[in-house]
């Protein structure tokens, strides 16, 4: 239990995706300009990843590893995301309206975000069990909620603000970045 | 120049699309692996490689993938493509696999490869989709060695590896450069590409005032325009 938790502190806080790790950026930088929006994507984030991370632990323990085709595991794996968001995609649709309602412009984008591949990939790196890399997916993608959301809380404040014309949009919103990458260093004390 | 010679299409992806101070693409890897100015090489080496090969299969195929399934068809070419790559890398230069890691089977997902399958090699000959493929990956290279030069620079006082600004020496009492360590660390990555398109926006600007059209007007200067235009072709 206190394993699970460490792993999902370190995951959230401490190597937060976005901020050290720089995985899901695009995402991050283009779709912070609301709380709002921010926060809805955050949400897709964390269905998406908890589930991939959990049917791509399955698939290497029990497919690819006793069929010795773990060098495979990048194809298998981007395609496993691929078909996983279309179908939850259409899921969502069929099965819980409102919800796609809420995250459904969200899903599509969520394929080419590579913290998705990224934790599929971390979880065999680091030989996590099906409990533990489902933790890990799933803390990762609530750091990445964590950043985006305060990301879209910073440029709602700095939208009426001076700032030099060579500043304005994409470097202003990297310099904040950094910033709060600075800041989230302070929790690397907690575990 | 005329368009679709090889020539013109190296210019373009080295200078006038340059993927990463023009398109803003591929953003994952240029922050995470510019630590230094040969891990910037080796990466955009290896993604150079990557993106030729998978523009001219993708364009060799371009007339037997159904529009419908494209994307996976590109998806699973790219994929093929990065595992050939990671195998010889870890074969024949560990210690390079070593320093990029988990970014090699990322390059996967690079917006930039994906992007230059479905904008350029799905519609275009193979041997302009094999230059279109290289210019771009030089570019990538140039633009991710130039990062990694000044925060190695900045960072650690040494380039390539060599040191080049004399360190200071606090028990010898000896003057000299104090590396900024922050640099080379998560958030030194973030302000130095602030600063590179803080730059590249003056200058846009200036010219936009002298009435010279800007190389790409109608990129907003952020990732989401790459992610929209991989989310068209998913959903399409």
């Amino acid at each position: 239990m206190k394993e699970l938790l460490i792993i999902g502190i370190g995951a959230a806080l401490v190597n937060n995706v976005v901020l050290s790790q720089f995985l899901g950026l695009c995402p991050f930088l283009g779709v912070s300009k609301k709380i709002d929006t921010a926060a809805g994507m955050g949400g897709a984030v964390i269905f998406v990843i908890t589930l991939s991370s959990f049917v791509t632990s399955v698939i290497y323990k029990f497919i690819l590893v006793p069929t010795n085709l773990t060098y495979l595991q990048t194809i298998v794996f981007i395609l496993i995301i691929a078909a996983l968001v279309q179908f939850v995609e259409m899921f969502l649709k069929k099965v819980m309206p409102p919800l796609y309602r809420a995250l459904g412009v969200y899903l599509p984008l969520i394929t080419t975000n590579c913290a998705v591949l990224g934790v599929a990939i971390i979880n065999v790196q680091k030989d996590y069990n099906v409990l533990q890399g489902t933790i890990n997916g799933f803390a990762t993608a609530v750091g990445f909620t964590i950043a985006i959301v305060l990301m879209a809380g910073l440029r709602e404040k700095i939208e009426y603000n001076d700032i030099p014309k060579a500043f304005q949009g994409f470097p202003i919103v990297l310099l904040i970045s950094g910033l709060m990458a600075i800041a989230f260093f302070g929790f690397s004390g907690l575990i | 120049m005329k368009a679709n010679t090889p020539m013109e299409r190296l210019s373009n992806g080295i200078l006038k699309e340059n993927p990463t101070f023009v398109l803003m693409l591929g953003m994952c890897p240029t922050l995470a692996v510019t630590t230094s100015a040969i891990n910037g090489i080796g990466m955009g080496l290896t993604t150079t490689v990557i993106l030729a090969a998978s523009n001219l299969m993708i364009s060799l195929l371009r007339n037997f993938i159904p529009d419908k399934v494209r994307m996976p068809a590109f998806i699973v070419v790219v994929a093929s493509f990065v595992t050939i790559v990671q195998l010889l890398l870890e074969g024949f230069i560990p210690s390079l696999n070593d320093a990029l890691g988990l970014y090699i089977p990322l390059i996967v997902v690079n917006c930039i490869i994906l992007g230059r399958a479905e904008a350029y090699a799905s519609k275009n000959p193979p041997v302009p989709s094999l230059f279109d493929g290289i210019g771009m990956g030089l570019g990538f290279t140039l633009s991710i060695t130039c990062i990694g030069a000044v925060r190695e620079l900045l960072g650690a006082g040494q380039l390539f590896g060599k040191q080049i600004l004399p360190l200071a020496d606090a028990a010898a009492g000896k003057m000299g450069f104090e590396p900024i360590t922050i640099f080379i660390l998560a958030p030194g990555a973030f302000f130095v590409l602030a600063f590179l398109s803080a730059f590249q926006n003056k200058f846009r600007l200036g010219a936009a005032k002298r009435g010279i059209d800007p190389s790409n007007p109608d990129c907003g200067g952020s990732c989401a325009s790459c992610g929209n235009s991989m989310c068209k072709g998913k959903r399409g």
